[in-house]
């Protein structure tokens, strides 16, 4: 995002030159919703970042047996589950882990899917018939159910769940990517580059890749969303994080058993996801209203 | 017509195909020897030889994979690993609930998606629009399985309207309808929605109005048919979507569907069961594709043609 702008400050106008980041801004500012959002999800990183030191018991080592299951109190924000563990202790540690499967994996999945779809969209042809096909084979599977059979195969655990989200957000960047690129390839500049003799990467990825931008960031900040959701789905179903690992779908799935004696155990990480996500989505919403240069004549 | 379908049954055979041998491949990427996993840890070399032997697993691949799709196709999928029943009884016994469960979800939240971004669209930027989007975005942030939770604790523990797990009785089906359906029907909202507000901006909308038609039946006939055509394929989408989601739906109602038989034989690392029913959900999936395209080339004319 950052080569575009920079690009353009070269030709040496002043500060009022309208380039791509000021048009963006100039409409996302006038999103409050979206700024709401964009503030939260700040946060949220800054919380998982530092959560180590401003945690006040340890997360998975620190057990009050005199207060098992016991409700919201003033030594315990949000209450102590089933061991005797405090739940903000836990949640606040698990925005790390929560944060970390959403954001790698989606990044992942955006890198692998982005060059294929430059690959098939550019080249056409064989390469485009090959991505194409993989994309159709990996959409094929519904849902959630492509990550637990990636997961039957490498096993539990977070970071398979991180590779197996990754693999399952790989075809749609993909496919959205190459769209982009087969409808910008046959533009005027691009044909004026590849006159000059501009070799094929520097039109990939100079001159076709910066018009893809826009679209990407959209479904990235979209995507973390579900993919975070994903991942805690394949907590709760076991077959992620295991215990006594504080990922929130674990933690709600820990909850079910106490749900008629402590309802907290399962309110406070189900509103974390839950608020989370929405956060991550309401920004994408923001981020799709202000990149669409559809969106301005409605 | 029938061309028509005819081209695109073809057109899917490679993806089944790739689809089979991923699933085939299935057991041979698990860690370790599929002959000593299904013969049980404790086996004999010589039980494991014999599994080996009865599984056709000392053949070449290429044999295997004959093998499996001759099976497949005669419904065959083996024995699973820890009930040691043919996985395709396994299957029949479980199929019902979830086919059941998936259809009233999808009905709901279709109607109740599409009226609420029908009702946003026509009352775009006002109160209804906010209230609509408001729920339809929510609806896509709060996870399933937290969303079943909550309902059970409101409705079934706390209210006792409504029974907890089970699925004798229709009223056991309401609860985990509605958690099923419920990311659907905010991204039918949605969907729905940002198509109907595409739509009403056209030209044949503004000489719909011109020549006098009351709103009502701009909304109803004009738009309704041109806003429908995208939101028929967004429902192909959706309906993966609720095959997937069933799995989580299901653990959290203790449903006895496939979604459950799923998570227990990947708990139980019963790769038979894993199989089938990996290969069972995308065919289901790829079917329903399927069936939204060539309901599409109904609704849309022009697509036929090409």
């Amino acid at each position: 995002m950052a080569t575009l702008p920079a690009a353009l400050q070269d030709v040496g106008a002043s500060e009022r030159v309208r380039t791509p980041w000021t048009e963006f801004w100039r409409k996302f500012r006038r999103q409050k919703v979206a700024l709401v959002a964009a503030a939260f999800v700040a946060l949220l990183v800054v919380v998982a970042i530092i959560a180590p030191w401003i945690v006040p018991y340890d997360a998975e080592n620190f057990f009050d047996y005199d207060k098992l299951n016991a409700p919201p109190s003033a030594a315990h924000w949000f209450g102590v589950d089933a061991l005797g563990r405090d739940i903000l202790s836990r949640l606040l540690m698990g925005a790390r882990i929560s944060l970390a499967a959403g954001f790698l994996s989606v990044a992942i999945g955006a890198i692998v899917g982005t060059l294929l779809g430059l690959l098939a969209g550019y080249r056409e042809g064989w390469w485009d018939r090959v991505v194409m096909r993989v994309c159709d084979v990996l959409f094929a599977f519904p849902g959630i159910l492509l990550a637990i059979a990636i997961v039957a195969i490498l096993g539990g655990g977070m970071a398979n769940v991180i590779a197996a989200v990754a693999i399952f957000s790989v075809p749609t960047f993909a496919r959205l990517v190459r769209g982009n690129t087969l409808a910008l390839k046959h533009l005027t500049y691009i044909e004026a580059a590849r006159s000059l003799g501009a070799p094929a990467r520097t039109i990939v990825f100079r001159h076709i890749f910066p018009g893809t931008i826009s679209a990407v960031v959209v479904y990235f900040s979209l995507r973390i969303g579900t993919s975070i959701i994903t991942a805690a789905s394949l907590s709760f179903l076991g077959m992620g994080a295991q215990p006594p690992t504080p990922e929130w779908g674990a933690m709600l799935d820990a909850a079910r058993s106490d749900m008629l004696t402590a309802p907290h155990e399962a309110i406070f990480p189900a509103l974390a996801i839950f608020l989370t996500v929405l956060a991550f989505n309401l920004l994408g919403d923001g981020l799709r209203d202000a990149l669409d240069p559809r969106i301005e004549r409605r | 017509m029938t061309g028509y379908i005819a081209k695109r049954v073809l057109g899917l055979l490679p993806t089944l195909l790739l689809v089979g041998f991923l699933v085939f491949m299935l057991v041979h990427l698990l860690p370790g020897d599929p002959a000593r996993l299904a013969a049980g840890q404790d086996a004999t070399p010589e039980t494991v030889e014999l599994v080996r032997k009865d599984l056709g697993l000392d053949k070449p691949l290429p044999q295997q994979f004959l093998r499996f799709v001759n099976g497949v196709v005669h419904w065959d999928f083996g024995r699973s690993l820890s009930t040691k029943r043919p996985v395709a009884g396994e299957i029949g016994d479980r199929f019902m609930p979830t086919f059941w469960l998936t259809v009233w979800s999808m009905v709901w939240s279709v109607l109740f998606g599409m009226a609420i971004g029908i009702v946003s669209a026509v009352w775009r930027n006002r109160w209804p629009d906010r209230v609509g989007m408001t729920l339809a975005v929510s609806g896509i942030s709060f996870p399933a399985f937290a969303l079943g939770m909550v309902l059970m604790q409101i409705f079934a523990v706390d209210l006792n309207w409504l029974p907890t797990v089970g699925n004798d009785t229709w009223r056991h089906y309401i609860l985990p309808s509605i958690t099923l359906g419920a990311a659907v029907a905010a991204i039918m909202a949605r969907f729905t929605r940002s198509s109907f507000v595409d739509i009403l901006g056209e030209d044949f909308i503004r000489t719909a109005r011109a020549k006098g038609l009351n709103e009502r039946r701009v909304v109803a006939k004009h738009a309704l048919r041109n806003a429908l055509i995208p939101v028929v394929t967004m429902m192909g989408l959706q309906f993966g979507f609720l095959l997937g989601g069933s799995i989580v739906v299901e653990k959290v109602f203790n449903w006895p569907g496939l979604g459950r038989l799923l998570v227990d034989a990947v708990d139980m690392r019963d790769y038979p069961v894993i199989q089938a029913l990996v290969l069972l959900f995308s065919l289901e999936f790829i079917l329903i594709n399927l069936i939204v395209d060539v309901l599409y080339g109904l609704i849309n004319p022009t697509i036929r043609y090409r």
